[in-house]
């Protein structure tokens, strides 16, 4: 007999977990392996500890978010997808209008599994990323949100996992297996997107990242919710309600770092707040540069054949592809691309499907305007002349039709020369990140916040700041 | 409109038999209104579908009907040609898929023909009076020698290529010089000049055996035929009537006693259905011939070569094929047990040979079929001896792990149904792995092999369990039908041969295969290609560029 067993106590789901024999099996011997995995890569120091978190024990309004101490491991990672809607119809592509899928169509059982695998593996990748980051927290609050990201990422990690283990037989199985013992930043087997396998070491990269990175999840998830694969846009509807709180953690973390710093810069009078242990709104801004433009390459390129592919099977959409478009079949419109030819941009008409991870970037760059301009109030708020801004969709860029060349973050095109000249003006240098680092000394205690770093408005559940989030 | 396979010489239109002691006499006299469609004629003894079918019931009449014949006498009843060949008419407005197997067919029929002279000593002699042209000349082509009148006019010819554009596709420019042995420049005069070649000539260059003056032709052909039914030892005396094949059809159903198909429309795909002897076979020679056509051994596989050409010309757009088996594979086993010692004696039992020998034509017909084929292993079917072929004919074979699953080897497998590359399918399966056909070896006479061990030796594809095993037999079948068509035939054509070449893989590979590209061409079927402009008073234009 396994240890573990498979109940709807231990494993809170909506998927009728208890019936599904197939599911049962795949998860008694995925499940020991995760655990393991969370032991071995999860969070470093702080795996005995009570700490208190939320776990969606059911989609109603009062099941999504329970609040209680839990030790990580013993948390119960459960299996959610959003009620259906009823008689929903596959939202865009050549199917467009025909009924959803409930069972993965054996045509696109490959390229499916693919898209699954790709967004599955960045969950257990953040929070290999980030294991470290409990040894330099900047307080309480924040360590708990962070365990918070953490555990919700394993619920992705498991979200997916169901997805592939109930539609994809026996690949799918291996897969899931797969999926834990890839290791982020490992050479040998390493995570998926490049991205994924840099160690995120201190904690105004945690917040960019929960800022930047897993917004572009939130617009990944999105474009998957439109899935004609119903039980895969079921999950990803789901997820997103959680990702919502990742991005509240990156959004309010900077804020209330841009909101310490502008505090210390009103006390001094002055703008380098090195000396007060906090952070300079100009390395703010170069972290802002880099984290920004790293993510828009996680787009893919703007111009793409795979992304008509999955498109035209329906696969995947626009965000909100159902609610905001009228063309669903996207089949003849055309998308103004500026492209560079003969060292100047011009506008190329590409066809509308070939420029659906485009659309996407440019769905996400509004999303990001709007955070901005919350920081930027706030600076307001504090009489402070200075304007944080995101940089030129061309800036930095590594991946797509922008990374051969070099841009300014205005979006001009400039020489090498003039890139590696200024490129440490643009993006974090070898000094920002030390003293950023320098900066992590841990805080542990209730009600204390770290020098570079402001309280939250308000605390968890309605509680107070100073409330023991983890029990040290 | 649908195609049938059945007939039976008192309803042949285009061929007339008749068996005189040891010498069958097939005469071709093609009812020129007769043929398949009504919108061409089938002048000079050219042929379509319909003629073939005929041909190839003949033979297999000849082999069961007439086990005494030691020669056949192919001969015309036309006065100006032997036969012009496949008709042009016929072909240049017929769809492609349907020439493809068209020529799939008549290829087979020449090959049985080969099959019977090599295994069943019946010696075939072509009578060639008068033009004998192409599809004409390919037939003469599958018979042992060649008897050309001398004329002064009739010729042998393939004019495929200086005429129309196209390659002769019944296995001529292959037997021209693999089986003739015909030096390869020579053959390539004679394949460029459309009258082709008569007289001595043609006997020089071994394109013929001999030629005989118009007044002699008869008497040479009479005198030959006394011959070679001398030479030989043949003295068999009861023989077997082939009982027709009955099928009750509806709504895409087709089922006969032992075999059923069903297709379905939708999912582009066919589910054919093998039931094993329902009652054991008889062990005796005597018990045997009593059954004749009832003999399950017999009877399955003609029913089953009856669904396969079903398919293949009624059902162009079902992708692929499962195979699925049922009932007691015990029997199975015990009657080829029989069967194959009863031709294992000093005197082999002629009927026991010619089922075996059946058996091997129609999994060679399988072996060929451009649909994907796939087995499924599941509980109680019926994968035993002749019928675990099919598992190895299979692209792709699906068990259910289940108590009740099991592959059964017998030594039918050994060298009794050698694939078209002279191969048996265990061989050709681990071509690379002796090691591992020895072990599969071991186990012929070792009983049920289960699950867990089919896939140990590799018997199978995959071995699924009961939470897996639909749903990914589902995905698969979805998957491959959604694939193009066309590379999957190249795919499969491609891995199912592997290993050595014979005239026969060479027939069905290069000659066809560049046949069915020579056809897609413009060059061939454009509006201003050889075959489309054949007969009517514009000249083909060509695009000169090789490719
Ligand atoms: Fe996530
Ligand atoms: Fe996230």
């Amino acid at each position: 007999m396994v240890a573990f067993s498979i109940s709807h106590d231990r494993i809170p789901n909506n998927v009728h977990l208890s019936d599904d024999k197939r599911l049962q099996r795949a998860l008694e011997m995925w499940q020991p392996n995760f655990l393991n995995w969370w032991l071995d890569m999860g969070p470093q120091g702080f795996q005995e500890k009570d700490i208190y978190l939320r776990t969606a024990t059911s989609v109603d309004s009062d099941g999504w978010a329970v609040f209680d101490y839990v030790k990580m491991p013993e948390y119960r990672w459960g299996i959610f997808l959003s009620p259906p809607e009823k008689n929903r119809t596959i939202p865009g592509g050549d199917f467009a209008g025909d009924p959803v899928w409930n069972e993965v169509p054996g045509e696109f059982r490959a390229s499916l599994r693919r898209l699954i695998v790709t967004q599955a593996d960045t969950e257990p990748a953040s929070v290999e990323q980030q294991r470290r980051l409990g040894e330099t927290c900047p307080s309480l609050y924040d360590l708990r949100n962070l365990f918070q990201v953490n555990v919700e990422e394993g619920r992705h990690l498991w979200a997916m996992v169901y997805l592939l283990q109930t539609y994809f037989g026996r690949d799918g199985r291996e897969e899931a297996e797969a999926l834990l013992n890839r290791r982020s930043g490992n050479i040998d087997k390493p995570r998926i997107l490049s991205t994924f396998n840099e160690p995120i070491d201190e904690w105004l990269s945690l917040f960019m990242f929960t800022n930047f990175t897993d917004r572009d999840g939130k617009f990944q998830l999105l474009a998957l919710a439109e899935s004609a694969f119903e039980p895969l846009s079921r999950t990803c509807r789901f997820m997103l309600t959680e990702e919502a709180h990742h991005l509240f953690v990156g959004q309010t973390g900077i804020q209330r770092v841009i909101r310490k710093t502008a505090e210390l810069m009103n006390e001094h009078d002055c703008d380098d707040v090195r000396p007060f242990e906090a952070i300079p709104l100009s390395i703010i801004q170069r972290y802002i540069n880099f984290w920004y433009s790293s993510s828009l390459d996680l787009f893919g390129s703007e111009q793409s054949s795979n992304a008509a592919t999955y498109f035209a099977a329906g696969l995947k959409a626009r965000a909100h592809e159902a609610r905001d478009y009228e063309d669903h079949a996207a089949k003849t419109g055309h998308y103004d691309l500026e492209v560079l030819k003969n060292g100047q941009l011009v506008k190329e008409s590409i066809p509308l499907r070939n420029a659906m991870n485009e659309i996407l970037r440019d769905d996400y760059i509004k999303d990001n305007e709007k955070g901005l301009n919350k920081w930027n109030i706030e600076l307001q708020k504090h009489h402070i002349q200075h304007t944080l801004y995101l940089p030129h969709r061309r800036f930095n860029r590594t991946v797509g039709l922008y990374s051969d060349h070099h841009f300014d973050p205005q979006g001009h095109l400039i020489s090498k020369d003039q890139w590696e000249e200024s490129k440490t003006h643009w993006l974090p240098s070898k000094e920002d990140r030390a003293f950023v680092k320098s900066l992590m000394k841990p805080v542990t205690e209730r009600g204390h916040y770290a020098s570079w770093i402001a309280p939250p408005l308000k605390g968890i559940n309605a509680l107070p700041n100073d409330f023991e989030y983890v029990k040290i | 409109m649908f195609i049938q396979f059945q007939t039976h010489p008192d309803a042949y239109r285009h061929w007339r038999l008749k068996i005189e002691s040891q010498i069958a006499r097939l005469v071709l006299d093609v009812k020129e209104d007769e043929g398949l469609y009504k919108d061409y004629k089938l002048k000079l003894n050219s042929y379509d579908l319909s003629v073939d079918i005929e041909l190839a019931d003949a033979i297999s009449r000849i082999r069961f009907e007439h086990p005494e014949v030691k020669v056949v006498v192919i001969s015309s009843g036309n006065e100006r040609a032997f036969s012009a060949g496949a008709n042009i008419f016929m072909l240049g407005q017929s769809s492609h898929e349907f020439k493809v197997n068209f020529c799939k067919f008549t290829n087979e029929t020449r090959l049985y023909m080969e099959d019977a002279s090599l295994h069943s000593g019946i010696h075939f002699i072509c009578a060639a009076s008068g033009t004998t042209a192409g599809g004409g000349y390919e037939l003469a082509l599958a018979c042992d020698e060649i008897i050309l009148v001398d004329d002064g006019n009739s010729a042998v010819s393939l004019p495929e290529v200086p005429l129309l554009g196209v390659l002769p596709g019944t296995g001529g420019l292959t037997r021209v010089v693999d089986k003739r042995k015909v030096r390869k420049d020579l053959a390539d005069v004679f394949c460029t000049i459309s009258e082709g070649i008569k007289g001595e000539r043609a006997v020089s260059w071994n394109l013929v055996d001999t030629v005989v003056s118009k007044s002699h032709f008869q008497d040479a052909v009479e005198k030959r035929a006394q011959e070679v039914a001398g030479q030989t030892d043949k003295s068999i005396k009861k023989d077997i009537q082939l009982a027709p094949i009955i099928c009750q059809s509806s709504n895409n159903l087709f089922q006969y006693d032992y075999v059923h198909l069903e297709i379905d429309i939708e999912k582009r795909l066919a589910t054919i259905t093998i039931e094993a002897p329902r009652t054991p076979q008889p062990e005796t020679a005597e018990e045997i011939s009593q059954l004749g056509s009832e003999l399950w051994a017999l009877k399955a596989f003609r029913e089953l070569d009856e669904a396969i050409l079903k398919l293949r010309f009624n059902f162009c757009d079902i992708g692929l094929i499962i195979f699925k088996t049922k009932g007691n594979p015990a029997h199975i086993l015990d009657a080829e047990k029989s069967l194959l010692q009863l031709t294992k004696t000093s005197q082999p039992f002629w009927f026991a040979k010619e089922v075996l020998l059946h058996m091997k034509r129609v999994l060679k017909r399988i072996d060929v079929t451009s649909r994907s084929l796939v087995t499924l292993i599941e509980p109680h079917s019926a994968f035993a001896g002749s019928l675990a072929e099919l598992v190895f004919a299979a692209d792709r074979s699906y068990m259910l792990s289940h108590s009740e699953s099991f592959i059964q080897l017998s030594n039918i497998s050994h060298e009794t149904l050698p694939m078209g590359n002279g191969l048996s399918r265990l061989e050709a399966r681990y071509y690379g792995a002796p090691d591992m056909l020895e072990n599969v070896r071991h186990r012929f006479s070792e009983g049920p092999i289960d699950a867990k061990t089919c896939q140990t030796l590799g018997l199978v594809t995959f071995v699924l369990d009961e939470i897996d095993y639909e749903d990914e037999v589902r995905l698969f079948l979805e998957e491959r039908t959604s694939l193009s068509p066309d590379a999957l035939t190249g795919m499969e054509a491609n891995l199912r041969f592997i290993g050595p070449e014979t005239l026969e893989t060479k027939i069905f590979s290069r000659l066809s295969a560049w046949q069915n590209w020579v056809f897609i061409r413009d060059n061939a079927t454009g509006p201003t290609g050889a075959l489309s402009n054949y007969g009517k008073p514009t000249r083909p234009q060509f695009d000169f560029t090789r490719c």
